[in-house]
Protein backbone atom coordinates (compact mmCIF):
# COMPACT_ATOMS: atom_id res chain seq x y z
CA UNK A 1 0.00 0.00 0.00
CA UNK A 2 1.19 3.68 -0.66
CA UNK A 3 2.36 5.58 1.89
CA UNK A 4 -0.27 7.33 3.75
CA UNK A 5 -0.91 10.81 2.98
CA UNK A 6 -1.54 14.11 5.31
CA UNK A 7 -5.06 14.12 3.35
CA UNK A 8 -5.59 10.28 3.79
CA UNK A 9 -5.56 11.29 7.57
CA UNK A 10 -7.41 14.31 7.36
CA UNK A 11 -10.38 11.98 5.98
CA UNK A 12 -9.93 9.24 8.67
CA UNK A 13 -9.87 12.02 11.31
CA UNK A 14 -13.11 12.96 9.90
CA UNK A 15 -14.72 10.14 9.14
CA UNK A 16 -17.97 9.72 11.35
CA UNK A 17 -17.55 6.53 11.92
CA UNK A 18 -14.65 7.18 14.18
CA UNK A 19 -14.90 6.71 17.76
CA UNK A 20 -16.38 9.96 19.48
CA UNK A 21 -16.25 11.05 22.76
CA UNK A 22 -19.40 9.35 23.86
CA UNK A 23 -17.12 5.86 22.58
CA UNK A 24 -14.21 7.45 24.51
CA UNK A 25 -16.54 7.65 27.76
CA UNK A 26 -18.23 4.02 26.76
CA UNK A 27 -14.98 2.25 26.79
CA UNK A 28 -12.94 4.27 28.83
CA UNK A 29 -14.68 5.14 32.16
CA UNK A 30 -16.44 2.86 34.47
CA UNK A 31 -18.78 5.57 34.96
CA UNK A 32 -19.63 9.29 34.18
CA UNK A 33 -22.12 12.32 35.49
CA UNK A 34 -22.14 15.60 32.89
CA UNK A 35 -22.91 18.54 34.43
CA UNK A 36 -24.17 21.46 32.43
CA UNK A 37 -23.99 25.07 31.48
CA UNK A 38 -21.69 28.02 32.10
CA UNK A 39 -23.87 30.28 34.39
CA UNK A 40 -23.61 32.88 31.92
CA UNK A 41 -25.89 32.13 29.16
CA UNK A 42 -26.23 28.63 28.05
CA UNK A 43 -25.17 24.60 28.11
CA UNK A 44 -23.31 24.63 24.73
CA UNK A 45 -23.69 20.84 23.36
CA UNK A 46 -20.89 21.14 21.39
CA UNK A 47 -18.16 21.05 24.39
CA UNK A 48 -19.28 18.48 27.33
CA UNK A 49 -17.86 17.99 30.25
CA UNK A 50 -18.50 15.82 33.57
CA UNK A 51 -16.91 14.22 36.86
CA UNK A 52 -16.03 10.37 35.28
CA UNK A 53 -13.95 7.23 36.73
CA UNK A 54 -10.83 5.54 34.92
CA UNK A 55 -9.73 2.75 36.44
CA UNK A 56 -9.27 3.78 39.76
CA UNK A 57 -8.70 7.27 38.93
CA UNK A 58 -11.46 9.92 39.61
CA UNK A 59 -10.89 12.54 37.40
CA UNK A 60 -13.08 15.66 35.00
CA UNK A 61 -13.71 14.76 31.26
CA UNK A 62 -14.45 17.77 29.02
CA UNK A 63 -14.54 16.91 25.25
CA UNK A 64 -15.80 18.81 21.86
CA UNK A 65 -18.80 16.56 21.24
CA UNK A 66 -19.81 15.81 17.41
CA UNK A 67 -23.19 13.62 17.92
CA UNK A 68 -23.90 10.51 16.72
CA UNK A 69 -27.16 11.37 15.02
CA UNK A 70 -28.56 14.29 12.81
CA UNK A 71 -30.66 15.46 15.92
CA UNK A 72 -27.41 15.25 18.05
CA UNK A 73 -24.94 16.87 15.26
CA UNK A 74 -27.45 19.54 14.65
CA UNK A 75 -27.57 20.24 18.54
CA UNK A 76 -23.43 20.38 19.22
CA UNK A 77 -23.06 22.07 15.67
CA UNK A 78 -20.67 18.63 14.56
CA UNK A 79 -18.28 19.54 17.79
CA UNK A 80 -18.17 23.08 16.87
CA UNK A 81 -18.20 24.89 20.43
CA UNK A 82 -19.81 28.25 21.16
CA UNK A 83 -17.80 30.91 23.74
CA UNK A 84 -20.53 29.34 26.36
CA UNK A 85 -18.85 25.93 25.67
CA UNK A 86 -15.44 27.14 26.63
CA UNK A 87 -16.54 29.21 29.60
CA UNK A 88 -18.51 25.90 30.49
CA UNK A 89 -15.22 24.10 30.34
CA UNK A 90 -13.24 27.15 32.64
CA UNK A 91 -16.23 26.70 34.88
CA UNK A 92 -15.66 22.79 36.01
CA UNK A 93 -12.19 22.58 35.33
CA UNK A 94 -12.34 25.19 38.02
CA UNK A 95 -14.12 22.49 40.19
CA UNK A 96 -11.81 20.14 39.46
CA UNK A 97 -8.52 22.23 40.66
CA UNK A 98 -10.48 22.71 43.93
CA UNK A 99 -11.22 19.45 44.88
CA UNK A 100 -7.61 18.01 43.28
CA UNK A 101 -8.82 15.60 40.46
CA UNK A 102 -7.12 15.45 37.33
CA UNK A 103 -8.55 16.62 33.76
CA UNK A 104 -8.59 14.46 30.55
CA UNK A 105 -9.56 16.67 27.70
CA UNK A 106 -10.82 15.29 24.14
CA UNK A 107 -10.48 17.12 21.24
CA UNK A 108 -12.49 16.77 18.15
CA UNK A 109 -13.26 19.70 16.03
CA UNK A 110 -13.06 21.48 12.88
CA UNK A 111 -12.92 24.30 14.89
CA UNK A 112 -15.06 27.09 16.88
CA UNK A 113 -18.01 28.02 15.37
CA UNK A 114 -18.40 30.80 13.19
CA UNK A 115 -21.59 32.52 14.05
CA UNK A 116 -23.39 35.70 14.96
CA UNK A 117 -24.01 34.88 18.62
CA UNK A 118 -20.98 33.28 18.94
CA UNK A 119 -18.74 36.58 17.82
CA UNK A 120 -22.03 38.59 20.34
CA UNK A 121 -21.00 36.22 23.12
CA UNK A 122 -17.18 36.91 23.07
CA UNK A 123 -15.78 34.08 20.54
CA UNK A 124 -12.24 35.06 20.85
CA UNK A 125 -12.05 36.19 24.34
CA UNK A 126 -13.47 32.55 25.63
CA UNK A 127 -10.74 30.87 24.05
CA UNK A 128 -7.99 33.50 24.81
CA UNK A 129 -9.40 33.02 28.47
CA UNK A 130 -9.03 29.47 28.26
CA UNK A 131 -5.73 29.31 27.09
CA UNK A 132 -4.45 31.77 30.19
CA UNK A 133 -6.94 29.71 32.44
CA UNK A 134 -5.53 26.14 31.48
CA UNK A 135 -1.46 26.90 30.97
CA UNK A 136 -1.72 28.41 34.64
CA UNK A 137 -4.67 25.87 36.32
CA UNK A 138 -3.60 24.30 39.48
CA UNK A 139 -4.04 20.02 38.39
CA UNK A 140 -3.01 18.10 36.13
CA UNK A 141 -4.00 17.77 32.60
CA UNK A 142 -3.94 15.74 30.22
CA UNK A 143 -5.03 16.17 26.48
CA UNK A 144 -6.25 13.53 23.77
CA UNK A 145 -6.37 14.85 20.18
CA UNK A 146 -9.00 12.00 18.81
CA UNK A 147 -9.98 13.44 15.58
CA UNK A 148 -9.99 16.83 14.10
CA UNK A 149 -7.57 19.47 16.26
CA UNK A 150 -9.43 22.37 14.19
CA UNK A 151 -7.11 25.28 15.52
CA UNK A 152 -7.98 27.68 18.37
CA UNK A 153 -11.07 26.29 19.24
CA UNK A 154 -8.64 22.74 19.34
CA UNK A 155 -5.93 24.30 21.28
CA UNK A 156 -8.37 26.14 23.79
CA UNK A 157 -9.02 22.81 25.14
CA UNK A 158 -5.69 21.79 24.71
CA UNK A 159 -2.86 23.07 27.06
CA UNK A 160 -1.72 20.82 29.20
CA UNK A 161 0.93 18.88 30.91
CA UNK A 162 0.98 15.91 28.41
CA UNK A 163 -0.34 16.42 24.95
CA UNK A 164 -1.46 12.39 23.56
CA UNK A 165 -2.54 12.11 20.03
CA UNK A 166 -4.17 9.49 18.05
CA UNK A 167 -2.57 7.94 14.91
CA UNK A 168 -4.68 9.15 12.67
CA UNK A 169 -5.57 12.52 13.99
CA UNK A 170 -4.63 15.75 12.92
CA UNK A 171 -4.04 19.00 14.35
CA UNK A 172 -3.37 21.92 12.34
CA UNK A 173 -3.59 25.90 12.60
CA UNK A 174 -5.88 25.92 9.74
CA UNK A 175 -8.11 23.63 7.92
CA UNK A 176 -6.50 22.13 4.20
CA UNK A 177 -9.46 23.54 2.74
CA UNK A 178 -8.71 27.02 4.63
CA UNK A 179 -5.31 27.18 3.67
CA UNK A 180 -5.30 26.21 0.10
CA UNK A 181 -8.45 28.62 -0.58
CA UNK A 182 -6.31 31.24 0.85
CA UNK A 183 -2.61 30.36 0.00
CA UNK A 184 -3.32 28.71 -3.35
CA UNK A 185 -6.39 30.28 -4.31
CA UNK A 186 -7.98 26.92 -4.74
CA UNK A 187 -10.25 24.93 -2.10
CA UNK A 188 -9.07 22.26 -4.28
CA UNK A 189 -5.43 22.30 -3.68
CA UNK A 190 -6.43 20.86 -0.17
CA UNK A 191 -4.08 18.09 -0.19
CA UNK A 192 -1.31 19.90 -1.22
CA UNK A 193 -1.85 22.38 1.92
CA UNK A 194 -2.34 19.81 4.14
CA UNK A 195 0.58 18.14 3.28
CA UNK A 196 2.51 21.82 3.50
CA UNK A 197 1.12 22.16 6.83
CA UNK A 198 2.44 18.93 9.06
CA UNK A 199 -0.24 18.20 10.48
CA UNK A 200 -0.23 14.70 10.90
CA UNK A 201 1.32 13.16 14.50
CA UNK A 202 4.27 12.48 13.50
CA UNK A 203 5.31 15.29 11.68
CA UNK A 204 3.82 17.00 15.03
CA UNK A 205 5.73 14.70 17.33
CA UNK A 206 8.78 15.94 15.25
CA UNK A 207 7.95 19.73 16.27
CA UNK A 208 7.39 18.97 19.56
CA UNK A 209 3.62 20.28 19.56
CA UNK A 210 2.63 16.72 21.03
CA UNK A 211 3.92 14.59 23.42
CA UNK A 212 2.82 10.69 22.46
CA UNK A 213 1.33 8.95 19.77
CA UNK A 214 -1.22 6.56 20.31
CA UNK A 215 -1.51 3.67 18.01
CA UNK A 216 -4.80 2.77 16.04
CA UNK A 217 -6.01 -0.38 15.36
CA UNK A 218 -5.24 -1.83 11.66
CA UNK A 219 -6.82 0.43 9.29
CA UNK A 220 -8.11 3.23 11.84
CA UNK A 221 -9.98 3.86 15.29
CA UNK A 222 -13.07 3.33 13.09
CA UNK A 223 -12.66 -0.06 12.32
CA UNK A 224 -12.16 -1.30 16.03
CA UNK A 225 -13.51 1.16 18.74
CA UNK A 226 -13.10 -1.17 21.66
CA UNK A 227 -9.19 -1.89 20.85
CA UNK A 228 -8.15 1.74 19.78
CA UNK A 229 -10.29 3.14 23.22
CA UNK A 230 -8.09 0.50 25.37
CA UNK A 231 -5.29 2.33 23.91
CA UNK A 232 -6.28 5.50 24.54
CA UNK A 233 -6.90 4.21 28.54
CA UNK A 234 -3.81 2.63 28.95
CA UNK A 235 -2.09 5.86 27.34
CA UNK A 236 -4.46 8.15 29.95
CA UNK A 237 -3.76 5.89 32.87
CA UNK A 238 0.17 6.20 32.10
CA UNK A 239 0.19 9.51 31.86
CA UNK A 240 -1.54 10.16 34.70
CA UNK A 241 0.60 8.32 36.50
CA UNK A 242 3.89 10.37 35.99
CA UNK A 243 2.30 13.55 36.12
CA UNK A 244 1.18 12.47 39.56
CA UNK A 245 4.71 12.30 40.54
CA UNK A 246 4.79 15.74 40.21
CA UNK A 247 4.48 18.37 43.02
CA UNK A 248 2.38 21.22 41.73
CA UNK A 249 5.19 23.97 41.94
CA UNK A 250 7.19 21.29 39.42
CA UNK A 251 4.14 20.60 37.45
CA UNK A 252 3.23 23.84 36.64
CA UNK A 253 6.94 24.93 35.98
CA UNK A 254 7.05 22.12 33.72
CA UNK A 255 3.32 23.35 31.96
CA UNK A 256 4.81 26.79 31.44
CA UNK A 257 8.30 25.77 30.41
CA UNK A 258 6.72 23.24 27.69
CA UNK A 259 4.84 26.34 26.02
CA UNK A 260 7.58 28.14 26.46
CA UNK A 261 10.02 26.02 24.21
CA UNK A 262 7.21 25.77 21.60
CA UNK A 263 8.61 27.36 18.66
CA UNK A 264 11.75 28.83 19.81
CA UNK A 265 14.39 28.76 17.28
CA UNK A 266 15.76 32.08 18.70
CA UNK A 267 19.06 32.24 20.88
CA UNK B 1 1.84 48.98 -43.59
CA UNK B 2 1.44 50.05 -40.38
CA UNK B 3 0.78 53.76 -40.71
CA UNK B 4 -2.65 53.49 -41.67
CA UNK B 5 -3.56 50.83 -38.71
CA UNK B 6 -4.15 52.72 -36.04
CA UNK B 7 -2.95 51.40 -32.97
CA UNK B 8 -6.17 51.76 -30.19
CA UNK B 9 -4.58 53.13 -27.48
CA UNK B 10 -6.47 53.63 -24.74
CA UNK B 11 -5.52 56.87 -22.46
CA UNK B 12 -3.67 55.17 -19.34
CA UNK B 13 -5.64 56.10 -16.49
CA UNK B 14 -3.41 55.19 -12.97
CA UNK B 15 -5.43 53.37 -10.71
CA UNK B 16 -7.33 55.08 -8.13
CA UNK B 17 -4.65 53.74 -5.34
CA UNK B 18 -1.73 55.58 -7.10
CA UNK B 19 -3.55 58.83 -6.98
CA UNK B 20 -5.87 58.76 -3.61
CA UNK B 21 -5.74 57.46 -0.31
CA UNK B 22 -9.38 55.80 0.01
CA UNK B 23 -11.30 55.26 3.56
CA UNK B 24 -11.75 51.52 3.36
CA UNK B 25 -14.84 52.06 5.75
CA UNK B 26 -16.54 55.09 3.92
CA UNK B 27 -14.48 54.73 0.28
CA UNK B 28 -14.13 58.54 0.64
CA UNK B 29 -10.90 59.75 -1.51
CA UNK B 30 -8.84 62.27 -0.25
CA UNK B 31 -5.21 63.46 -1.39
CA UNK B 32 -2.37 60.69 -0.12
CA UNK B 33 -0.88 63.70 1.75
CA UNK B 34 -3.93 64.99 3.30
CA UNK B 35 -4.88 61.56 4.69
CA UNK B 36 -1.34 61.35 5.92
CA UNK B 37 -1.55 64.89 7.64
CA UNK B 38 -4.57 64.18 9.41
CA UNK B 39 -2.65 60.99 11.24
CA UNK B 40 -4.00 58.37 8.70
CA UNK B 41 -7.78 59.47 10.48
CA UNK B 42 -10.39 59.73 8.05
CA UNK B 43 -11.93 63.49 8.22
CA UNK B 44 -14.92 62.06 7.19
CA UNK B 45 -16.45 59.24 8.83
CA UNK B 46 -13.08 58.96 12.04
CA UNK B 47 -12.46 55.83 10.88
CA UNK B 48 -8.49 55.29 12.65
CA UNK B 49 -6.60 54.02 9.61
CA UNK B 50 -3.57 51.55 10.07
CA UNK B 51 -0.19 52.91 11.04
CA UNK B 52 3.23 51.08 10.86
CA UNK B 53 4.71 50.27 14.10
CA UNK B 54 7.30 53.08 14.17
CA UNK B 55 4.25 55.75 13.33
CA UNK B 56 2.71 54.38 16.61
CA UNK B 57 5.37 54.30 19.21
CA UNK B 58 6.76 58.25 17.91
CA UNK B 59 2.80 58.84 18.67
CA UNK B 60 3.07 56.75 22.18
CA UNK B 61 6.17 56.47 23.70
CA UNK B 62 7.96 59.59 25.27
CA UNK B 63 10.24 60.97 22.91
CA UNK B 64 13.77 59.74 23.53
CA UNK B 65 12.94 56.94 25.23
CA UNK B 66 12.19 53.90 23.08
CA UNK B 67 14.98 51.50 23.64
CA UNK B 68 13.80 48.40 20.75
CA UNK B 69 14.48 44.55 22.80
CA UNK B 70 14.64 41.35 20.73
CA UNK B 71 15.18 42.20 16.99
CA UNK B 72 17.55 39.09 16.31
CA UNK B 73 14.20 36.97 17.26
CA UNK B 74 12.74 37.29 13.73
CA UNK B 75 10.77 34.43 11.63
CA UNK B 76 11.50 30.42 11.39
CA UNK B 77 10.99 28.08 8.28
CA UNK B 78 10.87 25.49 10.07
CA UNK B 79 8.76 23.89 7.57
CA UNK B 80 10.11 24.93 4.31
CA UNK B 81 6.86 25.89 3.85
CA UNK B 82 6.24 26.68 -0.29
CA UNK B 83 2.50 27.59 -1.80
CA UNK B 84 1.38 28.53 -5.25
CA UNK B 85 3.10 31.96 -5.42
CA UNK B 86 6.19 30.49 -4.08
CA UNK B 87 8.56 30.01 -0.77
CA UNK B 88 7.60 31.55 2.27
CA UNK B 89 11.13 32.70 2.73
CA UNK B 90 10.89 34.52 -0.25
CA UNK B 91 7.82 36.28 0.94
CA UNK B 92 9.22 36.76 4.32
CA UNK B 93 12.68 38.05 3.30
CA UNK B 94 11.07 40.79 0.48
CA UNK B 95 9.09 42.07 3.53
CA UNK B 96 11.86 42.39 5.74
CA UNK B 97 13.74 43.82 3.01
CA UNK B 98 10.78 46.64 2.62
CA UNK B 99 9.76 47.34 5.81
CA UNK B 100 13.11 47.34 7.72
CA UNK B 101 11.25 45.29 10.59
CA UNK B 102 12.30 41.65 11.29
CA UNK B 103 9.18 40.14 12.71
CA UNK B 104 5.00 41.83 12.79
CA UNK B 105 5.87 43.39 16.74
CA UNK B 106 7.87 45.55 17.62
CA UNK B 107 8.82 45.25 21.71
CA UNK B 108 11.01 47.67 23.53
CA UNK B 109 11.12 49.37 27.05
CA UNK B 110 10.16 53.05 27.34
CA UNK B 111 7.91 55.99 29.12
CA UNK B 112 4.39 56.84 28.22
CA UNK B 113 3.68 60.13 29.93
CA UNK B 114 6.91 59.30 32.14
CA UNK B 115 5.23 55.79 33.08
CA UNK B 116 7.79 53.00 32.22
CA UNK B 117 6.51 50.15 30.78
CA UNK B 118 7.33 47.50 28.23
CA UNK B 119 5.50 48.59 24.71
CA UNK B 120 4.75 46.18 21.44
CA UNK B 121 3.33 47.33 18.45
CA UNK B 122 2.11 45.14 15.74
CA UNK B 123 2.88 46.00 12.06
CA UNK B 124 -0.16 44.87 9.81
CA UNK B 125 2.17 45.51 7.17
CA UNK B 126 4.85 42.70 8.21
CA UNK B 127 2.74 39.54 6.78
CA UNK B 128 -0.60 40.96 7.50
CA UNK B 129 0.54 41.48 10.96
CA UNK B 130 0.59 37.32 11.67
CA UNK B 131 1.18 35.43 14.73
CA UNK B 132 4.31 33.72 13.58
CA UNK B 133 6.83 31.59 16.50
CA UNK B 134 9.17 35.38 16.13
CA UNK B 135 6.07 37.38 17.28
CA UNK B 136 4.96 34.67 19.80
CA UNK B 137 8.65 34.62 21.25
CA UNK B 138 8.95 38.27 21.19
CA UNK B 139 5.72 38.99 23.19
CA UNK B 140 7.10 35.96 25.77
CA UNK B 141 10.20 37.48 26.15
CA UNK B 142 8.86 40.89 26.88
CA UNK B 143 6.17 39.21 29.89
CA UNK B 144 9.29 38.02 31.52
CA UNK B 145 11.17 40.82 31.47
CA UNK B 146 8.24 43.33 32.00
CA UNK B 147 8.07 40.85 35.29
CA UNK B 148 11.67 41.37 36.07
CA UNK B 149 11.86 45.23 35.56
CA UNK B 150 8.36 45.50 37.12
CA UNK B 151 7.45 47.21 33.99
CA UNK B 152 3.58 47.45 32.92
CA UNK B 153 2.88 46.16 29.21
CA UNK B 154 0.79 47.99 27.20
CA UNK B 155 0.38 45.77 23.69
CA UNK B 156 -0.93 46.92 20.06
CA UNK B 157 -2.19 44.33 18.00
CA UNK B 158 -2.98 44.81 14.72
CA UNK B 159 -3.56 41.10 12.78
CA UNK B 160 -5.12 38.94 11.05
CA UNK B 161 -4.24 36.11 12.89
CA UNK B 162 -1.99 33.01 13.27
CA UNK B 163 0.70 32.75 10.54
CA UNK B 164 -0.22 29.38 8.66
CA UNK B 165 3.37 29.48 6.48
CA UNK B 166 4.74 28.82 10.41
CA UNK B 167 1.80 25.55 11.20
CA UNK B 168 1.13 24.35 13.94
CA UNK B 169 3.46 25.88 16.18
CA UNK B 170 2.25 29.22 14.68
CA UNK B 171 -1.21 28.02 16.78
CA UNK B 172 0.62 27.40 19.59
CA UNK B 173 2.10 30.83 19.75
CA UNK B 174 -1.52 31.96 21.34
CA UNK B 175 -0.88 29.52 24.11
CA UNK B 176 2.66 30.46 24.40
CA UNK B 177 1.98 33.96 24.63
CA UNK B 178 -1.74 33.76 26.42
CA UNK B 179 0.59 32.00 29.51
CA UNK B 180 2.98 34.54 29.66
CA UNK B 181 0.66 37.00 30.25
CA UNK B 182 -1.42 34.98 32.79
CA UNK B 183 2.10 35.01 34.59
CA UNK B 184 2.70 38.51 34.06
CA UNK B 185 -0.94 39.11 35.78
CA UNK B 186 -0.45 37.22 38.89
CA UNK B 187 3.14 39.05 39.25
CA UNK B 188 0.37 41.97 40.07
CA UNK B 189 1.92 44.22 36.90
CA UNK B 190 -1.08 45.78 34.28
CA UNK B 191 -1.70 44.78 30.82
CA UNK B 192 -3.40 47.05 28.55
CA UNK B 193 -4.28 45.57 25.37
CA UNK B 194 -4.69 48.21 22.67
CA UNK B 195 -6.75 46.30 19.71
CA UNK B 196 -6.39 48.45 16.45
CA UNK B 197 -7.59 47.57 13.13
CA UNK B 198 -7.91 45.02 11.93
CA UNK B 199 -7.20 42.43 15.09
CA UNK B 200 -8.85 39.08 14.46
CA UNK B 201 -8.30 35.25 14.00
CA UNK B 202 -5.74 33.86 16.87
CA UNK B 203 -4.59 37.01 17.61
CA UNK B 204 -8.09 38.21 19.20
CA UNK B 205 -8.40 34.92 20.54
CA UNK B 206 -5.23 34.83 23.00
CA UNK B 207 -3.16 37.90 23.96
CA UNK B 208 -5.32 40.62 22.83
CA UNK B 209 -8.48 40.01 24.48
CA UNK B 210 -6.57 39.12 27.50
CA UNK B 211 -5.55 42.93 28.81
CA UNK B 212 -6.58 43.87 31.97
CA UNK B 213 -8.04 46.18 29.67
CA UNK B 214 -8.99 45.54 26.83
CA UNK B 215 -9.55 49.54 24.60
CA UNK B 216 -9.29 50.11 21.16
CA UNK B 217 -9.72 52.99 18.07
CA UNK B 218 -12.96 54.25 16.44
CA UNK B 219 -14.43 51.70 14.14
CA UNK B 220 -11.56 49.36 14.24
CA UNK B 221 -12.16 45.73 13.13
CA UNK B 222 -12.24 43.17 15.74
CA UNK B 223 -13.48 39.53 15.92
CA UNK B 224 -12.71 35.81 15.53
CA UNK B 225 -14.16 34.62 12.48
CA UNK B 226 -13.98 36.01 9.08
CA UNK B 227 -17.83 38.02 8.32
CA UNK B 228 -17.73 35.51 4.69
CA UNK B 229 -17.03 32.59 7.03
CA UNK B 230 -20.07 33.39 9.22
CA UNK B 231 -22.18 34.14 6.64
CA UNK B 232 -21.56 30.95 4.92
CA UNK B 233 -22.57 29.23 8.19
CA UNK B 234 -25.78 30.90 9.07
CA UNK B 235 -26.17 31.77 5.58
CA UNK B 236 -27.73 35.42 6.71
CA UNK B 237 -26.46 38.69 5.90
CA UNK B 238 -24.56 40.43 8.72
CA UNK B 239 -25.09 43.68 10.22
CA UNK B 240 -22.86 46.70 8.81
CA UNK B 241 -21.34 47.30 11.98
CA UNK B 242 -20.33 43.71 12.67
CA UNK B 243 -17.50 43.18 14.67
CA UNK B 244 -16.60 47.06 14.50
CA UNK B 245 -14.97 48.43 17.85
CA UNK B 246 -18.69 50.28 18.20
CA UNK B 247 -20.38 46.65 18.30
CA UNK B 248 -17.73 45.05 20.77
CA UNK B 249 -18.21 47.58 23.11
CA UNK B 250 -21.65 47.35 23.10
CA UNK B 251 -21.42 43.53 23.32
CA UNK B 252 -19.44 44.29 26.58
CA UNK B 253 -15.93 43.40 25.42
CA UNK B 254 -13.75 46.45 24.88
CA UNK B 255 -13.46 48.82 28.03
CA UNK B 256 -13.80 52.24 26.19
CA UNK B 257 -12.83 53.17 22.13
CA UNK B 258 -10.22 55.95 22.53
CA UNK B 259 -9.09 58.88 19.81
CA UNK B 260 -5.98 58.45 18.82
CA UNK B 261 -5.00 61.82 19.60
CA UNK B 262 -6.02 60.57 23.46
CA UNK B 263 -4.65 57.42 23.65
CA UNK B 264 -1.07 57.89 25.27
CA UNK B 265 -3.07 60.34 28.19
CA UNK B 266 -5.28 57.32 28.97
CA UNK B 267 -3.25 55.23 28.84
CA UNK B 268 -0.87 57.11 31.30
CA UNK B 269 -3.27 57.87 32.89
CA UNK B 270 -4.89 54.31 33.63
CA UNK B 271 -1.05 53.27 34.37
CA UNK B 272 -1.69 56.77 37.16
CA UNK B 273 -4.51 55.04 38.65
CA UNK B 274 -2.80 51.71 39.64
CA UNK B 275 0.07 53.24 40.89
CA UNK B 276 2.62 52.27 38.29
Amino acid sequence: MAKKTAMDCVKLARDPKRPHLKDFIKYLCSDFEELHGDRLANDDRGLIGGFATIGKEKLLILGHHKGATVEENMEANFGMANPDGYRKAMRLAKLAEKFHLPIVTFVDTPGAYPGREAEERGQAEAIAKSLEFFALLKTPVVVVITGEGGSGGALAIAVGDKVLMMENAVYSVISPEGCAGILWRDGTKAPEAAAALKITAPDLKKLGAIDEIVKEPAGGAQKDHKAACAAVKTAVLKALEELKKLDLDELLEKRYDKLRALGNFYK
Amino acid sequence: MSWFVAKSEKPKIPPAKALWAICPKCKSHFEKAAWKKNNAICPKCNYHGRLSARERIAQVADEGTFAEVFRAVSYSDHLAFHDATGPYKAKVEATIAKSGETESVVMGTCEIGGHPAMLGVMDFAFMGGSLGTGTGERIARACEQAIRERRPLVLFSASGGARMHEGILSLMQMAKTSAAIGYLKEAGLPYISVLTDPTTGGVSASYAMLGDINITEPKALIGFAGRRVIENTIHQKLPADFQSAEYLEKHGFIDKIVERKDLKAFIAKMLNYWGF
